[in-house]
């Protein structure tokens, strides 16, 4: 029953992918622009879950599951032409599907009604087509020979039988074909198919063989099991059968035919093909009885396959359990789609050998965590060697060094398990777009780039919720209205652009729309208004982008569905800063606003540099440093009096001492007997802190200071040393903010220079641009 | 610990005797520590640990009775300095004193004081509400109640609301920093 329930999981498990490659897909459809390829991928995941519920006995799922798969039929035969009404309760569907599979998954019943209405709006799309009301009758009858094959996915061998019951020609009857006696012209054929035992390890899988010679002809399949140990011995990931199949075929069916057949596995086993009349089987055929009963592994599932020609014709709706065995884990919903694409007959061959494996999450993070502890060890050692007598212990430091350079490795390669590509976070954001422009009554058009970048899952988990709010307000916000866009000389429908992209070790996610801009106006009444602002300060442009990030801000008069409850951005920059990020708004009126969110690309692990001032060490992040100087008195000015620059790398870069602004005692001071470090900010600006030392470089792992205290300016996160005592992990930008607005100020994240916003986000690689 | 020393005399660990006995049900445990010439108490059941003054990270542009954080086997906690908390300066740490660890909410944090006293099975009815201060001098909000230990007062503090004023307002954040580690 453990092994059911596993096979449970994994079915759970890949039907969620399967609904995010239909959700993925519905969305790209629009009227006009239909993609077969697509609408196949959407009818195959619609297919493979109803395949997998029904051997699970998931009833209601199945039946549901069913109406959808025949309008996707429809649709996919150009019977059921694509509307923007049809697409919406397509997906609505799909949402009806995903929450009958958590209950499913839950062991809860679905109330009662759950898809009453979604069936009732999918069958009007039937009746549109004269398609029969009769539903749930089987799909049209015009599936193509070559479907098969798309269907056949991980639950695959119950279509075999619903094919049967659709086919035309009713597959050939089971029962010897008269020895010999070959009808009319045709040509019998002989084939001896015995695999090696491995052959399902590569991911080939016999019964596509079969079926293709099926196509071939007339076939009668005999299945051997003499080779089948018993239940004991059994290893389930082996294949244990052979089989003998007489074919009587066509003239025109070549050899070359029969062979393409067996072309991508032709290595793995031993095949004969004769033309002549041969007794049927060269090894006796065994009780096919015993084999049936083992447990759910995968070799006895073939069996149903090889003794197709069985007249097992399913009543309608062909929801036919397939054999439960049929999920067990290594086939992927992925092979279907890209056995889809290899097309034609002949080219019937298992799907490409995948190289992944699921893993618990709880298993990397496990393991993450003992790299960050590895690291703070080996840090540890390193510091306790470097008190030892210099030139004494030299190959203990080259062992040493070593180490350091396997850990760095070792927590690369670790990480690198959990990075994720954006684009599982980009991908729902299409959707929120449509409601929200639905909701809004604005057109809208959202165009991603950059979409595989790949991040740390942690971030990539953290994101959506920020960008939620963030799109919502763009469009909320941000754009105007059809009407009143095309007052202005604008297309009517907006756009939303939705960029990610890495930059000197973070990532930066970029949200631009071409909407009005941000309201300085409004925005600095409404603050004065809400006494977030005391009325008659002065305040630059940025400043007043930057006050819709303070919380309770909202511009909006009437609360809607989307916005105006002053909770968004507010906890856009609470949740970025808590991720270690920044974000920074920059706007032109009339032209549109900008949101730049920085974050880094993993939470758990950090290179730094150790730097001292007074008697505290610190961390900066390596990736912020640009170099460290020791200043001459003649790199320095006076800047009106105000604050010291420093000329480096042919620009002038702002002092700022961190004992200052820290209040550090015993700290050095000036900054010609002390160190300059040049940092740089991820917009580029550049900062000359005055430290009294650099001690090293060093990885360092994150911990957090807001799990027991709370975030402080200045300050990203905080780490363990070597010794065993605490550094705080600086925050550049954080740093730069303060020593403009000084310490007290616990002012929010102003940007320095307005970039173009002519020029959004290009960088990224591909494009992909939707309407919606 | 009637001692009026401006710093208490240290009170060894085995000190740490039950001093009422165990508790029954109208009675709670309290640890009871020294600060200068005062005697706390919290309840023992938010105390995690006790452990010796280890050198403290100070954390920038904070009040003087946030101490610094510590590493507590792999988490980093704050430690405040109880001394400064009631006004009286930033306490001079020898290797003698002693940092109370409490468990508040979700929240790990130490406490900086001079000397562990006693443990005390109290009462109920011996919590004798603190006087009504003029709001100026004290602020009564942590004050859970006073207590006579022979001839001594207890001053009893309820943990939660101590510092309760440190993070409000980033208790607010609707997801606190993800610990990776």
């Amino acid at each position: 029953m453990d092994d059911l329930s596993r096979f449970k999981q994994t079915y759970f498990d890949e039907s969620a992918e399967l609904l995010a490659v239909a959700e993925a897909g519905l969305l790209r459809l629009a009227p006009g622009e239909i993609d077969m390829d697509e609408v196949n991928a959407i009818f195959r995941a619609v297919h493979s879950i109803k395949g997998g519920g029904g051997a699970f006995g998931f009833s209601d799922l199945v039946a549901f599951a069913h109406e959808f798969e025949t309008v996707m039929d429809g649709v996919r035969n150009a019977e059921i032409p694509v509307s923007t009404e049809l697409v919406d309760t397509l997906i609505r569907a799909n949402d009806v599907l995903s929450r009958l599979l958590a209950h499913a998954d839950d062991g809860t019943e679905p109330p009662a009604g759950t898809t009453d209405d979604t069936i009732a709006a999918l069958r009007r799309f039937l009746g549109k087509t004269g398609a029969a009301e009769e539903t749930p009758a089987p799909p049209p009858a015009t599936v193509h020979a070559d479907d098969e094959d798309d269907e056949a996915g991980i639950f695959g061998d119950a279509l075999a039988a619903i094919q049967a019951a659709r086919d035309d020609q009713p597959p050939p009857v089971a029962g010897p074909v008269p020895g010999g006696k070959s009808p009319g012209d045709k040509v019998r054929w002989t084939i001896v198919f015995r695999p090696k035992a491995e052959l399902l390890l590569s991911g080939n899988e016999p019964t596509y063989m079969l079926r293709a010679l099926r196509r071939l002809g007339d076939a009668e399949v005999v299945c051997h099991l003499d080779r089948l140990p018993s239940l004991r011995d059994l290893d389930a990931e082996l294949l244990y059968l052979s089989w003998t199949v007489t074919l009587l075929a066509d003239p025109r069916v070549g050899r070359a035919q029969i062979d393409d057949v067996f072309e991508f596995v032709a290595d793995d086993c031993d095949i004969r093909i004769s033309a002549e009349a041969l007794p049927p089987a060269i090894i006796p055929p065994a009780e096919p009885a015993p084999a049936a009963q083992p447990a759910p592994v995968r070799p006895p599932s073939v069996q149903p396959a090889a003794n197709l020609p069985e007249p097992v014709v399913p009543p309608p709706p062909p929801v036919a359990p397939p054999a439960p065995v049929a999920t067990s884990g290594s086939a992927k919903p992925g092979d279907g789609a890209k056995r889809a694409n290899g097309g034609g007959t002949g080219g019937d061959h298992a799907g490409p050998t995948t190289h992944t494996i699921r893993v618990d999450l709880d298993k990397i993070d496990r393991l993450v965590n003992m790299v960050g502890e590895m690291v703070i060890t080996q840090a540890m050692i390193a510091e306790h060697l470097r008190d030892l007598p210099p030139g004494q212990f030299q190959e203990l430091l080259e062992g040493l060094e070593g180490l350091a350079q396997h850990t760095r490795e070792l927590r690369e390669n670790v990480m690198s398990i959990r990075a994720q590509p954006v684009s599982s976070v980009f991908s729902r954001m299409p959707r929120l777009v449509r409601e929200c422009a639905a909701m809004t009554g604005k057109e809208v058009m959202l165009v991603t780039s950059g979409e595989t970048t790949e991040v740390d899952k942690t971030v990539v988990e953290n994101l959506v919720d920020p960008l939620t709010h963030m799109i919502r307000n763009s469009i909320d916000h941000g754009l105007e209205g059809p009407e009143e866009r095309e007052r202005v000389g604008k297309p009517r429908a907006g756009t939303v652009h939705l960029s990610a992209a890495h930059r000197s070790g973070r990532i930066v996610i970029e949200v631009t729309d071409d909407g009005r801009g941000i309201n300085r106006a409004k925005v600095l009444s409404k603050a004065i208004e809400k006494g977030l602002v005391q009325p008659g300060s002065a305040l630059s442009d940025e400043e007043i982008d930057n006050l819709i990030f303070l919380p309770g801000f909202s511009t909006v008069d009437q609360v809607s569905n989307l916005s105006g409850r002053g909770v968004g951005m507010d906890v856009v920059r609470r949740n970025i800063s808590s991720l270690g990020g920044r974000i920074g708004v920059y706007s032109a009126p009339g032209e549109g606003s900008r949101f730049v969110l920085s974050l880094p690309l993993t939470l758990a692990v950090l290179d730094g540099m150790v730097i001292s001032v007074g008697d505290e060490r610190f961390v900066l992040p390596l990736t912020n440093i640009v170099e460290s100087l020791r200043p001459k008195p003649a790199d320095l000015h006076g800047l009106v009096n105000k604050c010291d620059v420093i000329m480096a790398r042919g620009e002038y870069v702002r002092l700022v001492h961190l004992h200052r602004l820290f209040g550090i005692p015993k700290a050095i001071d000036d900054a010609t007997k002390g160190l300059v470090v040049l940092v740089e900010t991820e917009d580029g600006s550049r900062l000359g802190l005055v430290v009294d030392e650099v001690l090293g470089q060093q990885q360092v792992v994150i911990k957090s200071l807001e799990a027991n205290f709370r975030r402080l300016d200045g300050v990203a996160a905080a780490t363990i040393l070597g010794d065993g005592r605490v550094a705080l992990i600086l925050d550049v930008a954080g740093l730069r903010e303060m020593s403009r607005h000084g310490s007290a100020n616990s002012g929010g994240a102003s940007a320095p220079t307005i970039p173009s916003l002519a020029a959004p986000a290009d960088r990224g690689g591909q494009r992909q641009r939707q309407t919606v | 610990m009637s001692s009026s020393t401006a710093i208490a005399p240290v009170t060894s660990r085995t000190d740490l005797q039950p001093a009422g006995g165990i508790a029954n049900g109208s009675e709670e445990q309290y640890v009871t520590f020294t600060v200068g010439s005062e005697e706390y108490g919290v309840n023992i059941l938010a105390v995690r640990e006790i452990r010796g003054w280890t050198p403290e990270s100070r954390l920038p542009n904070l009040p003087d009775y946030v101490r610094g954080v510590v590493n507590l086997r792999g988490i980093i906690i704050p430690i405040f300095d109880l001394r400064a908390r009631f006004g009286g300066g930033p306490t001079q740490v020898t290797k003698r004193h002693v940092v109370v660890v409490m468990q508040v909410g979700e929240r790990t944090r130490g406490i900086l004081v001079d000397a562990i006293s006693d443990i005390l099975a109290i009462g109920h009815e011996a919590i004798k509400p603190p006087p009504d201060i003029d709001s100026g001098l004290v602020d009564a909000e942590y004050l859970s109640g006073l207590y006579t230990a022979e001839n001594r007062m207890v001053t009893l503090l309820n943990v939660g609301k101590l510092f309760a004023g440190e993070h409000v307002d980033q208790d607010a954040v609707p997801r606190a920093m993800l610990e990776p580690t």
